[in-house]
């Protein structure tokens, strides 16, 4: 075994590009493990513990590039270094037409060569995000901010220099938005109003939550105006609903928009008291889903509530045909009595041992939708997870299940040096064998997220893996409960249908939303 | 823009992080400009407001105006040891920050033991070599005493020098004539030929010189840069136009100030040197800064220079501190029979031009140098227009036609600098790194990191 550094003085490199041509060179033959990092004092860390940190490694700086693989034989490890220099260079966007423009290096510049620039996309590693969205805020675009690990100060400071001014701060940790039919982030390819009927104005705290709701309208023939991601901190306290409420007015005076969807976990009283204050502003009908909260609340202030992300997407669309909400719970009653009576089919192909969920999720908000309706049907306490709805249910170790399970594997301690899993499927794929091993596991359940921006073929690389598992389960004479739910759209790149298929043909059992999911779990699992 | 009317407009995006976002805004027909980020240098953080007070920002706009409202001048010509304030006796100066003779590169080493022999300090360069290893010599880099000089940059007390005004602001800054291509003494080159050309220098160019701008009266360099600008020169590696627009200026009175044959000899040499008006233009610069290095606060930086062995900068903000860095070796193109391997590091203050937005900065002005690193002549335009991204305002006299007569980057801001990981380019010479052989080429270069991060450092000392 050698190893072998290359150091490339201040080259940068975005995280996902280098993680994209990590992974690709630890596939090459004869290299047993290689990274491609920025020299961090972080990294630094990281290439220590893989036993990758050499002399010239550990004296680069936090500008440099640092390249280590180790290999079987001198020309292996060569030939995987050429192949990062190749990987680096052709990730470099092609030089436009125009190629007296240098590409600009800063906000400012890029607005002074697009002088009619009117958003900025954000996704800087976190402790420079706030001062870069400040710049695109002070050249008076609005900001999308994808970025995680921005303080709670930063963002308060950010977004009341945006309601000054009156731009839009969505975010930080802001997964998903649309704005005028456009998808930011990751988001799906839905219908817009105009021309499609329907006019749903939405504003969502959480990405996952606004992908479930723009989906399910879509499905349903429903258009939306825009959907704006607020963040999902901004319904606490500390931030006081900023830009959910800067946005609400604006879908209020926006004429397109008839009807306002809001999508949160449960905001702080305080908060939830002004946002649904603003909501009174408008004669337009607002259907809330606070998850997890109140419902009195929000009918007192003459909001609809829903008390799931796929009942909120129902009534949003049954609102817009102006017809009864209270049908919409009707059929969903109807549908869970089919539910339960599916349930105790598939519980006959259980053995007495298997007895639990095991949740895998990409989409941190289906996970906590997910707690609340098992801990609903199971018990509250009964729920474990790496997020919790209460610290008492936190897993001791996020890699290891106990009991009933859902991990959420966006969390940071599944994401440092790693992509998310609605981009690298790596991880969740090893949790399904993983999970198969265990002889108390009933479900494995999956949701695959599609859109924009995420996994060119989420069903697919997870088929391969649930295949795997299977024949394991075979040899042990034992059955699992395969289960998923897609959030997406026939108009995605991905093609929900085309997804759902694959995972059918699987012999995975695709479920027609999260709750939906979540029930039939929960009627499986129900002690007798 | 009220978010309403976000609404009712086709997205125009600026996408900056990952290239995943640009690439699906495309996907959805929606007009992105991905933005080339990276993270900012290390140690950077914002700053904005020093401890006394003086906020950043306004005291870069005056330091900026005041270079902008300088207007330098060529007033007339001395002898270094009579006109520079506080040249000794037995003192050199040479270009760069401080550097002992221990410490100095060959060309410079042997540019002193030249200077030595042509004052009569040592009969010859052994001798004079061993009185500057005595410390029998005082070295001072030019930029102590208002002067700057090209590579080398060695100033003795006998050598004639230009002495150029800032009309504006009344200060006064001083370089050597330009002696031309070949062995010359700015390149290291020592010898009988390099001295006899120095005295003909003194005995007969200067005079002439000088007696001819007494009739033309003070010559407008400001101007005549500008002009200068829209004939294809940088006025750092090109000089040409410049060149020739002096000799314009120069001649009538040229004429008349000497006899026929010597001022015959004299057009002939500033003809057949391209480079003449280098050094007008590094003293021009030199004035056109000088009134920004008292602006307290600002983070302008208002030298850059090198000696061969290190390259230093000042800044405004912390007046009288070199901050150094080794001298980077510059890529370039090489006169036939020479390498890489034959360069020293860069040297001269000549990059006192691109301090001033000129030089490198003004590269797409300049087209036809680009062919020194083997470019292309967009290569010229991505030169400039990157360096807006590090300067604090444009020149109004110094316009690019190519860009559209935009003024050139003015006022390198060394905050900006670390914030996008951007170093200053400079168009440059390259010496040979043994004394006595002279130039072996010419290319580009940029500014080294570190001494930018040890100014920036020094500014975080004095902000809140």
């Amino acid at each position: 075994m050698i190893t072998q550094t290359l150091i490339k003085q201040g080259a940068y490199y975005d995280s996902v590009t280098l993680m994209q041509v990590a992974q690709a060179i630890v596939e090459l033959e004869g290299i047993e493990d290689a990274a491609v990092v920025m020299g961090t004092p972080a990294n630094k860390g990281i290439l220590e513990n893989a036993n990758l940190l050499t002399a010239e490694a550990r004296d680069a700086s936090a500008d440099d590039l640092v390249v280590a693989v180790r290999g079987n034989t001198e020309d292996h490890v060569g030939h995987a270094i050429a192949q990062v220099e190749q990987e680096l260079q052709s990730s470099r966007a092609p030089q436009e037409a125009d190629a007296t423009a240098p590409r600009p290096k800063t906000v400012a510049a890029a607005v002074d060569q697009q002088p009619d620039s009117n958003i900025a996309i954000v996704s800087v590693a976190g402790r420079y995000a706030a001062g870069v969205a400040r710049d695109a805020l002070k050249g008076g675009l609005h900001v999308f901010l994808f970025s995680d690990n921005v303080s709670v100060e930063d963002e308060v400071a950010l977004k009341q220099f945006g309601r000054e001014r009156g731009l839009l701060v969505m975010g930080p940790d802001a997964g998903t938005a649309i704005v005028n039919g456009i998808a930011l982030g990751f988001a799906n390819s839905v219908l817009t109003t105009p021309p499609a009927p329907g006019g749903v104005g939405i504003v969502a705290a959480s990405g996952t939550g606004l992908q479930a709701v723009t989906s399910s309208l879509a499905k349903q023939a429903i258009g939306i105006t825009q959907a704006v991601g607020t963040g999902g901190r901004d319904l606490s306290l500390e931030v006081g609903g900023i830009m959910m409420i800067e946005a609400l007015k604006a879908l209020q005076a926006d004429p397109y928009t008839r009807t306002l969807l809001l999508v949160s976990k449960p905001p702080s009283t305080e908060v939830a008291t002004e946002v649904l204050a603003q909501l009174q502003e408008s004669e337009k009908l607002a259907v809330v889903c606070f998850l997890g909260g109140k419902r009195a609340t929000i009918e007192a202030s003459g909001a609809i509530a829903a008390t799931t992300l796929e009942e909120a997407a129902l009534i949003a669309a049954e609102v817009v045909r102006d017809g009864d909400p209270r049908r919409v719970l009707k059929s969903l009653k109807k549908r869970d009595r089919q539910l339960q009576a599916q349930a105790e089919t598939l519980k006959a192909g259980l053995s007495k041992k298997q007895r639990y969920f095991r949740g895998l999720f990409s989409g941190g908000t289906f996970c906590y939708e997910a707690q609340l309706i098992l801990g609903k049907m199971l018990g509250r306490k009964q729920i474990m997870s790496n997020a919790p709805l209460d610290k008492v249910n936190e897993l001791r170790d996020a890699n290891q299940s106990e009991g009933h399970t859902a991990v959420d594997l966006g969390e940071d301690e599944f994401t440092v040096g790693r992509l998310h899993p609605m981009l690298d499927p790596t991880l969740r794929n090893r949790r399904i064998i993983q999970e198969a091993h265990d002889p108390e596991t009933a479900v494995i359940y999956l949701d695959i997220v599609l859109g924009y921006g995420v996994h060119p073929d989420p069903a697919g690389a997870a088929v391969d893996t649930i295949r795997e598992a299977q024949t394991y389960l075979d040899s042990k004479g034992r059955r699992v409960v395969f289960m998923a739910h897609v959030c997406g759209t026939s108009t995605d790149p991905q093609n929900a249908i085309a997804q759902e298929a694959k995972l059918r043909k699987a012999g995975v059992l695709v479920m027609p939303s999260n709750a939906a999911a979540m029930r039939l779990a929960g009627y499986i699992l129900r002690p007798a | 823009m009220p978010i309403e009317d976000l609404f009712h407009q086709p997205i125009r995006a600026v996408n900056v992080g990952l290239q995943i976002f640009a690439d699906s805004l495309q996907l959805q027909g929606a007009e992105v400009l991905h933005v080339d980020w990276r993270p900012p240098l290390q140690g950077y953080a914002t700053l904005s407001r020093t401890k006394s007070g003086v906020d950043i920002d306004t005291a870069n706009a005056e330091a900026v105006d005041r270079i902008r409202q300088g207007r330098p001048r060529l007033i007339g010509m001395g002898i270094a040891g009579k006109v520079i304030p506080g040249m000794g006796r037995r003192m050199i100066l040479h270009s760069g920050p401080p550097i002992t003779w221990e410490r100095m590169c060959g060309p410079q080493r042997g540019a002193v033991v030249g200077a030595a022999v042509y004052e009569g300090w040592a009969t010859d360069y052994d001798e004079a070599a061993e009185l500057a290893a005595s410390g029998g010599i005082t070295f001072e880099p030019c930029h102590h005493h208002h002067t700057v000089g090209p590579m080398a940059g060695i100033v003795s007390p006998s050598m004639p020098v230009f002495i150029v005004e800032n009309q504006t602001f009344g200060n006064v800054t001083y370089a050597t004539q330009n002696e031309g291509l070949g062995r010359v003494l700015r390149y290291g080159a020592y010898g009988d030929d390099v001295l006899q050309h120095l005295k003909w220098m003194e005995k007969e160019l200067y005079p002439a010189l000088r007696t001819a701008l007494s009739s033309t009266g003070p010559i407008d360099l400001r101007s005549l840069i500008a002009q200068a600008l829209h004939m294809g020169d940088e006025v750092h590696n090109r000089n040409r136009a410049a060149t020739s627009l002096f000799i314009r200026q120069i001649a009538p009175a040229l004429i008349t100030a000497t006899t026929k044959s010597r001022s015959q000899a004299i057009l002939r040499f500033i003809d057949s040197n391209d480079h003449f008006f280098l050094n007008l233009s590094m003293a021009a610069v030199k004035a056109m800064l000088e009134p920004a290095e008292s602006v307290e606060g600002s983070s302008i930086v208002t030298v850059m220079a090198r000696n061969g062995t290190d390259f230093g900068i000042r800044i405004a903000a912390v007046p009288d501190q070199w901050f150094t860095a080794p001298a980077p070796v510059v890529e370039g193109l090489w006169l036939p029979g020479y390498s890489a391997e034959d360069a020293n590091p860069d040297i001269g203050d000549s990059s006192i031009t691109e301090t001033g937005g000129l030089g490198g900065f003004a590269m797409a002005a300049a087209p036809a140098i680009v062919r020194f690193v083997g470019g292309t002549s967009s290569l010229a335009l991505r030169v400039t227009r990157e360096m807006y991204e590090i300067t604090t305002g444009e020149h109004e006299m110094f316009t690019v036609p190519a860009l559209n007569f935009r003024g050139t980057p003015l006022g390198i801001d060394v905050r900006k600098v670390m914030e996008t990981g951007i170093l200053p380019f400079i168009n440059t010479g390259i010496a040979h790194k043994e004394p006595g052989i002279g130039m072996v080429g010419a290319g580009l270069v940029r500014a080294p990191q570190a001494c930018f991060q040890a100014a920036f450092e020094a500014l975080c000392e004095i902000c809140e």
